[in-house]
């Protein structure tokens, strides 16, 4: 099963070699979103689309889709589809709420990260040993989660102080901390107004401002991961069993013990990403407070196109749509706005490109959201949830071309077919 | 190989699965201070009447949903989306039904055909997609998934009537209710009306499977998708029509409940049945027969665990590990059965092949 197949009939295209995305692309992007949304804060007066307090919800709404979605990262590298991030994730937050109130959240954390880690070896043991279709030993990972969270919950909590059989709420939360100097400045900053100047403030103050070492944690593992995948040799073969598992098990690499490695660190990342979410994002565990939060992460890994600083910016989109609810219904009609001009951006670069089709459909669906901002005075604040899932699928449908998933990712390879 | 080896060896797999699963269910049960024996008596005690009904309702609903799975599985699609689909399907049909444009029994058959059609089209789009854009269904059903929940809240919320504290869709009049078959006393409840969809939906699959140019396509695309385009199947047009029917088929998951007993798409709604579903199409192999076995499996499991709340101090959803450890060793066991098979078959060849040289060369010497 391949995530993305040729369309049935048409002739395969060639794919394009994704461009090294350099430091100076990122920085001229960002630098563009930033006047982007700064100008949409000065037209419409919503000063809450990216106050530091908006900025820094957004930021504890984006590590657990981030954490699932690296977690996605290392085992589809390595070849594996996991689809039981979802499943995964459930795991680490009751391993995060037991571990936590009886040892502290420095070892809940582990225990987050171990209940992921179970979860994850589950489904190499099905996928990599026994060679079981991906997705189905995915689906089972989900149910096997849900019911495992569930029981625990039931068997551990409901007897403990401040537990019941859905949750266990009051727990210990790890530390914050303020940068000093820097925190106050921008913050100060960031209520003045300005023009660019403001918005950066705001993000600066977000990140600096009573932030959780979880978050620097979860931060850390991402450069970690980009670094152990992409800058050392374990990465390198790692990654070779992702793309052509029979070339590197005829040089030397044992496919078998690499890919079991790549899924249990990815149920362990999304294992995290669930701990997160108890000890941070939240007061504690209450069953299905992941809410489909490992389906989202699986979205941001492709639309990040299975790379870091992909993933990074997917994560922090759908992050940001997540903690969207929080806010007032005039701040989500402001975002129409937004998402217009990143559509007639879209449109303009594609035109340049000469894709003249794609073009004409992005700037007719920028026509239409900026029809619909002008028209209406509010937005349902349901349907900012479903943005990561739409956003999702129209990359698929309008990009599925300049994506490139690991070549032989969702091949069940069996060791010695190298012949 | 006989018929009867056949059937031996076919029912092996999914035998050695539930006697793994319940091993490793007894081991959870007794991990968590409990006795597993008590657990496993309550669970294959004799149902009471009211619970007998339960498990013959939600067979039927099981059943229909995985005949949904079954569909795409048997030719290579992962319709993921079951869930959303007969969210999206139940709640149009319970709308419809509930707007009464039409009188009595008519009534129900355009809420039947409100909710195949939504749900073929909800279905569609991944089809849609997959053929056109090359987006594999696998991720398409999921985020359609999610977007179907959020859209019938959504509706609901805005254009559903106010019951209590939550909302729900207008409440289907008497006349298009239909009452079920009480086969013990009235308070025991009632076996659906429409739980015999389950078994016309079986017999159907079955017969356009087996017996028609279609299935013979269908199946012949899922074996092998280059030998089918050989043979002139347009693999495409195979894949946007299948994936229709089995958001069809998904769409008749909920209707045997609603016109039984809930009457309006609220929080009698049950969620979850085509994640089941997958799961028991993936128990039975995607035959009608197998999947029949597996939904009253499933059916028996989650209502009998319904007691283990009152009679003992085990959790309930502890079926659900057994459920999905199911499951998963089914899969695993075909593998390994399938592997055995293989190479079975390949040193008989090779046997034979090696006799018959040896002959070559005796004949050639003399």
């Amino acid at each position: 099963m391949s995530l993305i197949t040729s369309p049935a009939g048409a002739p395969d295209q060639v794919v394009p070699r994704a461009r090294t995305a350099t430091y100076y692309h990122w920085l001229l992007l960002s630098a563009g979103v930033v006047v982007a949304v700064s100008a949409v804060r000065l037209i419409t007066g919503q000063d809450q689309i990216d106050s530091a307090g908006s900025l820094r919800a957004a930021v504890i709404a984006t590590c657990p889709i981030l954490m699932a979605a690296i977690g996605g990262l290392w085992s589809e590298r390595a070849g594996v589809v996991n689809i039981g991030l979802e499943g995964q994730m459930i795991l680490g937050t009751w391993g995060a709420a037991y571990f936590t109130y009886y040892y502290g959240p420095l070892v809940g954390i582990l225990g987050a990260a171990l209940l992921g880690a179970i979860g994850g070896a589950l489904h190499a043991l099905a996928t990599v040993t026994f060679g079981v279709d991906h997705i189905v030993s995915g689906v089972a990972v989900n149910i096997i989660g849900l019911g495992a969270a569930k029981f625990l919950a039931e068997a551990y909590f409901a007897g403990l102080d401040g537990g019941g059989v859905k949750q266990l709420t009051g727990l210990d939360r790890p530390a914050s901390f303020t940068v000093p100097g820097v925190a106050d400045g921008a913050t100060a900053l960031s209520e003045k107004g300005w023009f660019f100047v403001s918005d950066v403030a705001s993000f600066v103050a977000a990140v600096t401002t009573n932030l959780s070492v979880l978050t620097v944690f979860v931060f850390l593992l991402v450069l970690f991961s980009a670094w152990a995948l992409w800058k050392t040799s374990f990465g390198l073969r790692l990654r070779s069993c992702g793309e052509n598992p029979q070339a590197a098990e005829s040089l030397g690499v044992n496919v078998i013990r690499y890919k079991w490695v790549a899924v249990v660190v990815s149920g362990a990342m999304a294992g995290v990403g669930g701990g997160f979410l108890a000890l941070v994002a939240s007061s504690g565990f209450v069953t299905g407070q992941t809410g489909g939060r490992g389906y989202i992460g699986l979205a941001a890994m492709i639309f990040g196109n299975w790379r870091p600083g992909g993933i990074l910016a997917g994560s922090l989109m759908f992050g940001y749509t997540d903690s969207l609810p929080l806010r007032s219904a005039d701040t989500i009609h402001a975002l129409l706005l937004l998402v217009a001009i990143g559509l007639f951006a879209l449109a303009v670069w594609r035109f340049t490109r000469k894709q003249t089709t794609q073009a004409f459909v992005f700037a007719g669906l920028g026509v239409a959201f900026l029809l619909w901002f002008l028209l209406t005075d509010e937005v349902p604040r349901e349907f900012s949830g479903m943005t990561p899932y739409i956003a999702t699928l129209l990359v698929l449908a309008f990009a599925a071309q300049r994506l490139r998933m690991p070549k032989a990712d969702g091949q069940v390879y069996r060791k010695g077919s190298a012949g | 190989m006989t018929a009867l080896k056949r059937a031996a060896t076919s029912l092996i797999a999914p035998l050695v699965a539930v006697v793994a699963a319940m091993v490793i269910t007894s081991v959870v049960v007794a991990l968590s201070g409990s006795s597993p024996l008590e657990f496993w008596s309550i669970i294959f005690a004799p149902p009471a009447p009211r619970v007998y009904v339960n498990i013959v309702n939600q067979s039927s609903m099981i059943f229909l949903s995985a005949l949904a799975a079954a569909v795409g599985f048997r030719m290579n699609l992962f319709n993921i989306g079951v869930e959303g689909q007969y969210q999206v399907a139940s709640y149009a049909a319970a709308v419809v039904v509930g707007a009464a444009i039409f009188p009595g029994l008519l009534n129900v058959f355009v809420g039947l055909l409100v909710a195949m059609l939504v749900g073929a089209m909800w279905a569609g789009i991944a089809g849609l997609l997959k053929v056109t854009r090359g987006v594999s269904e696998v991720i398409s059903t999921i985020m359609l998934n999610a977007i179907a929940g959020i859209l019938v809240g959504y509706s609901l919320l805005r254009f559903g009537e106010r019951a209590g504290t939550t909302r729900r869709t207008t409440v289907i009049e008497e006349g298009s209710r239909l009452a079920g078959f009480t086969p013990f006393l009235e308070r025991d409840g009632a076996i659906w009306t429409l739980a015999l969809l389950a078994v016309l939906a079986g017999v159907a699959f079955s017969f356009v499977l087996n017996r028609t140019r279609f299935g013979f396509d269908l199946r012949a695309t899922g074996m092998s998708e280059s030998a089918a385009v050989a043979s002139g199947v347009k693999v495409s047009r195979m894949i946007v029509v299948s994936m229709m029917i089995s958001g069809a088929i998904a769409g008749l998951i909920w209707m045997p409940a609603l016109f039984g007993a809930a009457y309006s798409y609220g929080t009698t709604f049950q969620a979850g049945l085509g994640f089941t579903g997958i799961a028991v199409a993936l128990l039975g192999r995607n035959k009608p027969l197998g999947i029949m076995f597996g939904a009253v499996l499933f059916a028996v499991l989650n209502e009998q665990s319904n007691r283990l709340t009152l009679q003992s101090d085990v959790s309930a959803s502890v079926v659900q590990i057994t459920q999905g450890v199911i499951v998963l060793a089914v899969v695993v066991a075909y593998e390994v059965v399938g592997r055995r098979r293989a190479a079975a078959e390949q040193r008989a060849v090779t046997q034979k092949l090696q006799a018959e040289r040896r002959q070559h060369e005796q004949e050639a010497s003399a």
